[in-house]
């Protein structure tokens, strides 16, 4: 996150940059007033009163005591931009104090604190603001500070907001334990992480307060006479606004340049700070994945129920490309449990995601291969076809079901509008449907159950909630990714035992995603294990746990400890997994190998049949072929 | 072998006291930690083990003092640090350290790795500017860190990485005890193992004694010399760790135990599916396994079994422990 390209992403924004050119414009001329040949904006001419602009010696005309706008325009605009600036900064200041300290301390300090930011903003914020100019007298330091107290609850919230979620960081506990007093946790490790969002709030406010200070002005409240900012200009040329309507429209328009460049540029500012708007998260993701392939994979001679051929997905993010998939092939068939195992960062993921078109897309796009259903090419099937594949005959589990679940709608209702999505049932009977299934995933009391929220089920009972989703259709394959990492090991045994009774009354195919040996080898029939993109050894779960014949497969499973196994040292792999927009040639585990060799790292290395029944992507096998049985 | 640790029923709850004004009902409160006793002698490794939710991260914070206990004492090498939890982190701080459970967010994201590195030795120890540059090199090559990662920002670094980053930055404190809060958890398997070994190598190199809390029975095996098992807010069995797996006493050990997923053992349920945790606002009477528990009788539902010793050091808290 680096200066410069925040700099890139604001200049790309071509409003926010012409904004940020027009505000250097004025702000310039603003700050040249003292040196630029002006007339004196106090020099009162009554005979030469209301002169039309472009008038001799008066470019912009004069007022109605035949003071020289342009002059006055100049200074005026000095002195708006001033005010709206300091306001601006002594809310920031004050807000941001109160929001830092509310929300670092929390508990009593935090609702005293928060309690008066309530109160201020219980007032409208203009007959606050003429209160507090009321109680102080007028005068434009004390319209200052009543715009600057008007806008204090907005920088309060916000960084009270920010900083709760930062102050139970681990970090800060960090912090305290490395002995920094709480001032100083604020200062040094809160304030610069809120600062962006500082920033961000004084951008968009800044034309606000501007305009703010102005109205108070208008109102005879702000800046007294002669001293002429440019909402009291404004205020004095009301009076003569049908017979001289320059007197007003001048200043008008100025106010309404200098706050729609600030906001333009502000906007551009927030853009360019916010990290979630950064990576795109206002590029609305389309509906499916794009694909974006010179050609179609021929069909396989086998086909069978899910096939990968060849699958390549990338992310193209600017210029780089980070290459998730790059050749995914494998088979799925009917009632079969196929386990994909590999580490984080393997694509085993992006895989599950590919299937049914689910990447994100923006910037995810499928760069070659092909997904056949039954046969059947699904990438390249018009979306209505894609819409009814998903959720009817090939369904998802996530890892997550609190993500997964929509937290406003009973469990009930979500999986009726599952069902009632693909097939034109009665309510009533798809409601039945959904009790039945419930009591499938063996959700005790599962008539109550269906009229419960997702936050009242516990973390076991919602993925269950999750599996009966996934079947509610009877489809033929699931793909389940990670669906018992987030769950406690006592959980996670009955949600396996629960899928493994499912798949074989149901006859249902799982693609099971998974970074655990001891789940795949429990509940999978083949297994296929991914490394830097690519399929490395796939074949039956016994025979490759038996005798594991790619170096990284059977480090991998060394490196698994094991209950039973006392107290002792660890296997590791030195090294780490290769970044995905920077892979080796030839094998991605060379790097890492013990057994590597000058050929490993030349060239692509194949996918190949390796013995009856496993196939295997490497040069120096741990075992002979011959050897490749259980 | 005098003991680096020793804490006294140590007590924790939430909730409880009253509004904002100081008066009116009082707030339902949760029994997070209750009464837990526990040693840990110098040099040793003691694990924690329990889902979550169980309170062993609770536990954790008081031992390391971000956590003010309700009640109880914690003895670290003899002097009784209870009083100061809360108050006075940087007493806690100058012998007893935490690691994180997610190496990233326990890294300000907005420091380099020597300004994270150096605070501990500016706050606490206030070492002159050159000695500092002097002792994070040594702990940086203690962790297999390379020097030219210091001026670099957390996130250019991955999981492996900042988690010896967050180690280094605990040893920097020169404590006497590490606090390590499921340190490898949210790492990959083949960098877990580099990290677990590293930590057992240091914990030699710098004459560290270590709490050890895991979710992963396999890992806490590896590491540790005995083992707590802690269930809704108890210590329920305390044993030497190849007792404690190969002869659990407890029936819910016993059931962590079968629940592990193991390669080569067939897939069955090792309960029934609607086990579940009791509720912590409205605790049962006696043993808060029961329920869920196969050797369950009449006085399990009464009466709260005590954590006694069946011989050999080896501590459980049940009324029918397994033979």
């Amino acid at each position: 996150m680096s200066v410069a390209a925040s700099l890139r992403l604001f200049a790309r924004n071509r409003l926010a940059a012409a904004g940020g050119v027009l505000l250097v414009v004025v702000v310039v001329i603003a700050l040249l007033a003292p040196v630029l040949p002006l007339a004196d904006p106090y020099a009162q001419d009554t005979a030469n009163k209301f002169l039309r602009p472009f008038s001799d010696g008066h470019l912009l005309g004069t007022d109605h005591l035949g003071r020289d706008i342009l002059s006055r325009l100049i200074w005026g605009t000095r002195l708006s931009l001033v005010v709206g600036l300091v306001a601006s900064f002594g809310a920031a200041f004050f807000g941001s104090t109160i929001g830092i300290v509310a929300g670092y301390f929390g508990g009593r300090v935090d609702n005293w604190l928060m309690r008066g930011i309530d109160m201020l903003m219980a007032f409208p914020y203009i007959l606050l603001a003429l209160a507090i100019v009321a109680a102080l007298g007028p005068g434009l330091v004390n319209a200052l500070i009543a715009v600057s107290v008007v806008n204090i609850p907005f920088f309060a919230r916000n960084i009270r907001g920010v900083t709760v979620t930062l102050a139970h960081k681990e970090f800060v506990d960090a912090a305290r334990l490395a002995g920094m007093t709480d001032l100083r946790i604020m200062t040094s490790e809160i304030l610069p992480n809120v600062l962006p969002v500082i920033v961000i709030a004084m951008s968009t406010t800044v034309g606000w307060m501007i305009l703010e200070t102005a109205g108070l002005s208008f109102l005879g409240l702000g800046s007294q006479p002669p001293v002429a900012d440019l909402g009291s200009m404004l205020g004095e040329g009301r009076n003569a606004l049908i017979t001289d309507p320059h007197a007003s429209i001048i200043p008008g328009l100025m106010i309404f340049v200098i706050v729609m460049s600030v906001n333009l540029m502000g906007d551009g500012i927030r853009d360019a700070l916010d990290p979630r708007l950064r990576s795109g998260a206002l590029t609305r993701p389309m509906a499916r994945t794009t694909v974006d392939r010179d050609s179609v994979p021929e069909p396989p001679a086998d086909p069978a129920l899910l096939d990968l051929q060849d699958l390549r997905t990338e992310f193209r993010v600017g210029k780089r490309t980070l290459k998730a998939l790059s050749g995914v092939t494998l088979q799925v068939r009917a009632g079969e449990c196929l386990g994909l195992i590999g580490e984080s960062g393997s694509g085993k993921s992006v895989t599950a995601l590919s299937v049914m078109g689910l990447v994100a897309s923006p910037p995810g796009v499928i760069a070659g291969g092909a997904v056949r259903y039954a046969g059947q090419e699904v990438l390249g099937a018009p979306f209505s076809e894609l819409r009814k594949l998903r959720g009817d005959r090939i369904s998802y589990i996530f890892q997550d079901p609190l993500a997964t679940l929509h937290p406003l709608f009973t469990v009930g209702d979500q999986i009726v509008e599952a069902i009632q999505s693909h097939h034109a049932v009665p309510r009533a009977e798809a409601r039945a449907r959904a009790l039945a299934l419930l009591e499938a995933v063996r959700i005790p009391n599962a008539d109550r159950r269906m009229d419960d929220f997702p936050h009242e089920l516990s973390g076991g009972m919602r993925q269950r909630v999750g599996i009966a989703m996934a079947l509610v259709n009877e489809p033929d394959l699931i793909i389940a990714d990670e669906p018992t990492t987030a769950l406690d090991v006592t959980v996670q045994a009955q949600i396996l035992a629960l899928l493994d009774d499912l798949r074989r009354e149901r006859d249902v195919a799982i693609l099971f995603i998974t970074h655990d040996f001891g789940v795949v080898a429990q509940l999978c029939d083949r297994i296929a294990v991914m490394y830097a993109g690519r399929i490395v050894e796939t074949g039956p779960t016994a025979e490759i746990l038996a005798a594991p014949a790619h170096p990284y497969t059977r480090r991998l499973i060394a490196c698994v400890p094991e209950l039973g196994g006392g107290r002792r040292e660890l296997h590791a792999i030195p090294g780490l997994p290769p970044a995905v927009d920077d892979l080796p040639d030839g094998c991605a585990f060379a790097p890492r190998c013990d057994k590597a060799t000058e050929a490993c790292r030349r060239g692509e290395i194949a996918l190949e049949g390796f013995g009856p029944s496993r196939a295997l992507r490497c040069l120096h096998p741990e075992i002979a072929p011959e050897e490749a049985r259980a | 072998m005098t003991d680096t640790l020793r804490i006294r029923d140590l007590d924790k709850r939430f909730g409880g006291g009253r509004g904002l004004l100081g008066f009116g009902k009082e707030k339902p409160s949760v029994h997070a930690v209750q009464s837990a006793s526990l040693d840990v002698a110098r040099g040793q490794t003691l694990g924690i083990v329990g889902e979550s939710g169980c309170g062993k991260s609770t536990l954790a914070r008081m031992i390391v003092g971000l956590l003010p206990p309700s009640a109880g004492t914690i003895e670290i090498e003899g002097v009784n640090y209870a009083e100061r939890a809360g108050r006075d982190p940087a007493a806690f701080g100058k012998v007893i350290q935490y690691v994180f459970q997610d190496p990233l967010s326990s890294l300000n994201p907005r420091k380099t790795i020597r300004q994270i590195l150096e605070a501990p030795l500016k706050r606490l120890h206030r070492m002159p500017a050159e000695q500092r540059a002097a002792r994070i090199a040594e702990i940086l090559d203690a962790v297999n860190l390379r020097p030219e990662f210091l001026d670099r920002y957390p996130h250019e670094f991955s999981g492996g990485q900042a988690q010896r980053i967050g180690i280094a930055r605990a040893l920097a404190a020169a404590p006497r005890i590490l606090v390590l809060d499921e340190p490898v958890s949210a790492l990959d398997v083949s960098v877990q193992a580099q990290v677990l070994n590293l930590l057992s190598q240091l914990r030699e190199e710098f004459d560290l004694t270590y709490l050890f809390i895991s979710h992963d029975l396999a890992v806490v095996e590896a590491v540790a010399d005995r083992v707590a098992v802690m269930y809704f807010g108890a210590i329920v069995e305390l044993a030497p760790a190849r007792e404690i797996f190969a002869r659990p006493r407890h029936h819910y050990t016993a059931l962590l135990a079968r629940s592990a997923p193991v390669v080569g053992r067939p897939l069955a349920a090792p309960e029934a599916a609607d086990a579940e945790l009791p509720d912590p606002l409205n605790p049962p009477p006696g043993c808060a396994f029961a329920r869920r528990c196969p050797a369950a009788t009449e006085i399990c539902h009464r009466t709260k079994p005590p954590l006694e010793d069946h011989g050999t050091g080896h501590h459980a808290a049940c009324h029918h422990p397994a033979r």
